[in-house]
């Protein structure tokens, strides 16, 4: 196991590092640690001892090879893996894994994640060569025989990298975004009725709703990768839950139309199935791009 | 400078972008504020996501706002205030439907209108719902809205504190902004602003075992006990009875609904067969349940020790896949179990804060241009015990208040007092083995620490964006210990002592181990060096916020000697009117914990509660 990252050198500090240094041990009321060195040197091997006893003990333990890169921190400026093992557990995840590995030996490492249970599309990875959301991954479906081994953790594909494990999102929100993605309806019910909805046009769009802005189908597309203007499944999925509402008037879905026929829009998807594949909601991607394609045409042959 | 410290002004800032902070950004826009949200997720990575059941809003003919109020005042066991709960339920059919209006996918009926369902402790179905992802799709809705309305969202920015003045009494003193940190770039910001909402959301981090969110760690609520507000009644926690042991993801009711039956490892049915609850068996309240799988764990009756077999299997394939699909899921994703062929491992897991920031019902703190709302809020409406489906209506009700208040609509004066001065009376005696708050010489809180009394708004955004740059700077350059076995210790301590039972030497030693906590946590420092995406530095501010937050829970509990809703006393077991129709009131005092109560108003409207035995 490789341990972390180390402190840079006193010689390594930038200019205006020292400079904060100065400031907080001078004025500062927070003043330094009240341990001495020899204290906090010791309270940090004794982690570090505890930490290697549970590996020692632990039945079965799974190896980490996790991608790392900082581009401020000179031993990370270059692309790296490193191991790290963990103690492998019943119902472990690899977000469970990923969280004792900074825990116990590297707190620099660096990941996304909050809910833990498949909801907030933080923790969108590529495992084992896969997109997969690292906490809906068992461990142990990750081996033939359900006892784990090695397991290989890397930041999204094509996408930047900010560090390690977590990537720019900005440009997946952009798309999202882009489609108009809020009901336009100003023409409500008065007080408290609501819109009425057909049980079968909700089931309609229920799976569209599930998305979680995760972003590993657009990682998925080959499309998305060689054309950075394409709106990618999820949007497209998006613009398809408002399209097919029947809660929005026809004009309505008719201009909703009109953007995903763009030159970056449906008409780019070849049909490849690969984000359907990854969707950690199961969302039908592929089918929902066809339809939108159909219900383009469509209207065009209405204005014919 | 290694932190380019930025300024930014606008009307309104609201910090955190889950459903409370999302409607009240909408609300402050509508009321023609230039408003900012500020959230250490992108929004729709926000807890409120993972909510199930629903929405309760008395909608349908046959119900009506005063049956709900009815039902959620003796839900909180009498400690509700009438005036927050019947704004609850006068407003949650408006707002509501409001979600509609923006495109919710609500379930619907035949007859195209949203569906309602029954839920525990109410007199009607008035849950709300959107198959079993309401807070997914009530999350994404408003987010929708937000982008319509191009509302500002400064995200993943992390807000470490409040700019207020430091005036000595709470009461005078005015909030003037926040200052947050770029996750991305690692700058500090500084936001000028006339009104801060505060949504951060709930705090399950403080113990070992939670349905919540690694995110929620009680930001909001520590950073406004440090400002000097007031928390209102930390002791009531709510704990669910069935969680899965590993992760603490939720198994939803619904499976003893349907006839889920709990084991013990003896293979005894022992909610009947050892007596906690003759009559409801498994749909007992979720108190009694979480109390009874514990005991059985405790005496040794725990399967592997820490947990009961939550079993479906008899209900059938064909009935679990129809009604039960998504307990499949959550059951083989996060426990590595197939609840068809094999029972599920539960135990009680901390699942919602019914206590919280003291506000006014509209949403207002004692401090000026502060508010809360949602989760971190305590207006109250729960009192000591939350009913399912009624979070998510506070948060659209009481996120839209404080976003209107904010913005300047008037909504009349508040019935509600807080801040120091609405005290009845001030506890004296509590029985502390450690002097609780600050340490000697500790290190300089949200108010400054004795500068000139800075009023001019700007500069009070200034001195406390400085103090933050030299925290930051402090904790990066440093050598010292990580925090992530402080956190670890005190979520242990507070699963241990401050659960569902809840005994004198109990809390006693969790105070002892809070208090240790706090000691440690003058040594820590953070190990990663780079200014990008420093997530060490982030956990390491939210260890000391869940001190904190640990601290005023464990003090309010310790104070309360009675039993009532979610809150039990082993030397109490009885709810005690006399001595405790009232709220616990925990105040940071400059380091100094100042505990005191206030009266709880029974008075609504029309009508006053009178407290009836709570029973079912
Ligand atoms: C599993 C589960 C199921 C539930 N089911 C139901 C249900 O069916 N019905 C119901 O009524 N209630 C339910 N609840 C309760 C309810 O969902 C929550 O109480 C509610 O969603 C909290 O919403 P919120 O807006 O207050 O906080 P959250 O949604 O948690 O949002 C908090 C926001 O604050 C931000 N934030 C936090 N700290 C900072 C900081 N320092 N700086 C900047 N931003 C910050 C976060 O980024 C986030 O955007 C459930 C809760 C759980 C956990
Ligand atoms: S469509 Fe599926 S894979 Fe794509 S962002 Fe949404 S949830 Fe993630
Ligand atoms: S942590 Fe939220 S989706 Fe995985």
């Amino acid at each position: 196991m490789s341990t972390g990252i180390t402190r840079p050198e006193e010689e390594e500090e930038t200019e205006s590092q020292a400079v904060g240094a100065a400031r907080a041990a001078g004025e500062s009321a927070y003043g330094q640690a009240r341990m001495n060195e020899t204290e906090i040197d010791a309270a940090n091997e004794a982690s570090q001892r505890r930490a290697r006893r549970a590996v020692e003990d632990a039945d079965h333990t799974v190896e980490l090879k996790v991608f790392r890169y900082d581009p401020e921190v000179p031993e990370k400026e270059k692309p790296r893996f490193d191991s790290f093992t963990v103690p492998f557990a019943k119902g472990m995840t690899v977000l469970d894994a990923l969280m004792w590995a900074r825990d116990h030996y590297d707190s620099s490492l660096t990941f996304r994640h909050s809910c833990r249970q498949a909801v907030c599309g933080s923790d969108a990875l590529f495992v084992d060569g896969k997109q997969r959301l690292g906490c809906k991954t068992q461990v142990a479906d990750l081996a033939d025989d359900g006892v784990p081994g090695e397991v290989r953790i890397e930041p999204l594909p094509h996408a930047e990298v900010v560090k390690d494990l977590v990537v720019d999102m900005e440009h997946f929100y952009d798309q999202m975004e882009s489609v108009e993605p809020y009901f336009q309806d100003e023409d409500t019910p008065d007080g408290l009725n609501e819109q009425r909805q057909s049980r079968e046009n909700r089931e309609k769009i229920k799976m569209s709703t599930r998305c979680i802005w995760c972003g590993a189908c657009m990682s998925s597309c080959n499309i998305a990768a060689g054309d950075n203007e394409y709106l990618g499944p999820a949007a497209i999925n998006k613009a398809y839950r408002f399209a097919m509402d029947e809660r929005e008037g026809e004009d309505l879905t008719e201009h909703r139309l009109n953007i995903i026929e763009q030159e970056h829009g449906v008409w780019r998807c070849q049909t490849q199935f690969s984000c359907t594949e990854v969707c950690p909601k199961d969302i039908p991607l592929t089918e929902h791009i066809q339809a939108l394609k159909r219900e383009a045409v469509k209207k065009n042959l209405k204005f014919w | 400078m290694t932190n380019n410290a930025t300024m930014h002004e606008h009307d309104v800032i609201v910090v955190g972008g889950g459903g409370a902070g999302l409607r009240a950004a909408i609300a402050a826009e509508e009321e023609g504020a230039d408003v900012a949200i500020v959230t250490k997720l992108h929004p729709v990575r926000s807890h409120t996501g993972a909510a199930e059941g629903g929405i309760n809003a008395a909608l349908r003919d046959g119900d009506d706002p005063t049956d709900h109020a009815y039902d959620t005042m003796k839900g909180s066991d009498y400690l509700g205030d009438a005036p927050a709960i019947e704004t609850l339920c006068e407003t949650s059919p408006e707002e509501t439907i409001q979600l509609e209006h923006w495109g919710m996918p609500f379930s619907r009926e035949e007859d195209g209108r949203v569906s309602q369902r029954p839920f525990g402790g109410l007199s009607f179905p008035r849950t709300t719902y959107a198959g079993a992802e309401t807070g997914h799709h009530l999350l994404h809705t408003m987010y929708e809205q937000v982008v319509k309305r191009g509302v500002t969202v400064y995200d993943e920015f992390y807000v470490m504190d409040l700019a207020v003045t430091d005036h000595p009494d709470p009461e005078e003193r005015e909030c003037h902004g926040c200052i947050a940190y770029n996750i991305k770039s690692g700058d500090l910001v500084g936001f000028e602003a006339d009104g801060v909402i505060l949504a951060t959301g709930g705090d399950g981090q403080a113990f070992d075992h939670t349905t919540n969110a690694v995110a929620n760690t009680g930001d909001g609520l520590a950073m406004a006990y440090r400002a000097g507000v007031p928390v209102e009644d930390p002791e009531f926690v709510q704990f669910h009875p069935t969680t899965l042991p590993s992760t603490g993801v939720l198994i939803s009711e619904g499976v003893r609904g349907e006839g889920g039956i709990l084991y013990n490892s003896e293979g005894e049915r022992f909610l009947f067969e050892r007596g906690y609850a003759n009559n409801d068996g498994e749909l007992a309240s979720r108190d009694v349940v979480a109390r009874a799988e514990l005991t059985e764990v405790n005496e040794g009756r725990g399967v592997n020790d820490e947990y009961v077999d939550l079993d479906m299997r008899h209900l059938g394939e064909e009935r679990i896949v129809d009604r039960l699909e998504n307990i499949l899921h959550l059951a083989e994703d996060f426990e590595g179990v197939d609840g068809l062929e094999e029972p599920m491992p539960v135990k009680p897991g901390q699942h919602y804060h019914m206590g919280g920031i003291e506000t006014d019902e509209n949403g207002e703190t004692c401090v000026s241009g502060l508010y809360a709302a949602g989760e971190c809020a305590c207006v109250s409406v729960h009192g000591s015990n939350r009913l399912g489906g009624n979070a998510l209506p506070e948060l659209i009700v009481f996120g839209a208040r404080a976003g209107y208040d904010a913005a300047g609509r008037d909504l009349g004066e508040a019935r509600i007092d807080t801040g120091p001065s609405a005290r009845s009376e001030t506890e004296t005696d509590l029985d502390t083995p450690v002097s609780p708050g600050a340490l000697d010489g500790a290190e300089p809180d949200a108010v400054a620490d004795g500068g000139a009394l800075a009023t001019d708004a700007e500069a009070v955004v200034e001195d406390a964006l400085e103090r933050q740059r030299e925290r930051v700077e402090t904790l990066l350059e440093r050598d010292g210990i990580n925090h992530a076995e402080i956190r670890s210790d005190l979520q242990d301590a507070m699963t241990q002592f401050v659960n569902v039972f809840r005994e004198k030497e109990g809390l006693q030693q969790a105070l002892e181990a809070i208090r240790d906590c706090r000691e440690r946590y003058q040594n820590v420092a953070v190990a990663d060096p780079s200014r990008t995406f420093n997530t060490d530095l982030l956990h390491t501010i939210e260890t000391r916020n869940l001190i904190d937050v640990a601290e005023t829970i464990t003090l309010g509990a310790l104070a309360r000697d009675e039993f009532r809703g979610a809150h039990w006393r082993k030397e109490h077991q009885e709810r005690k009117d006399d001595e405790w129709l009232k709220h616990t009131m925990v105040s940071w005092n400059g380091g100094d914990p100042d505990i005191f109560y206030t009266d709880v108003i029974l008075e609504g409207e029309e009508k006053t509660y009178e407290p009836k035995v709570r029973s079912y």
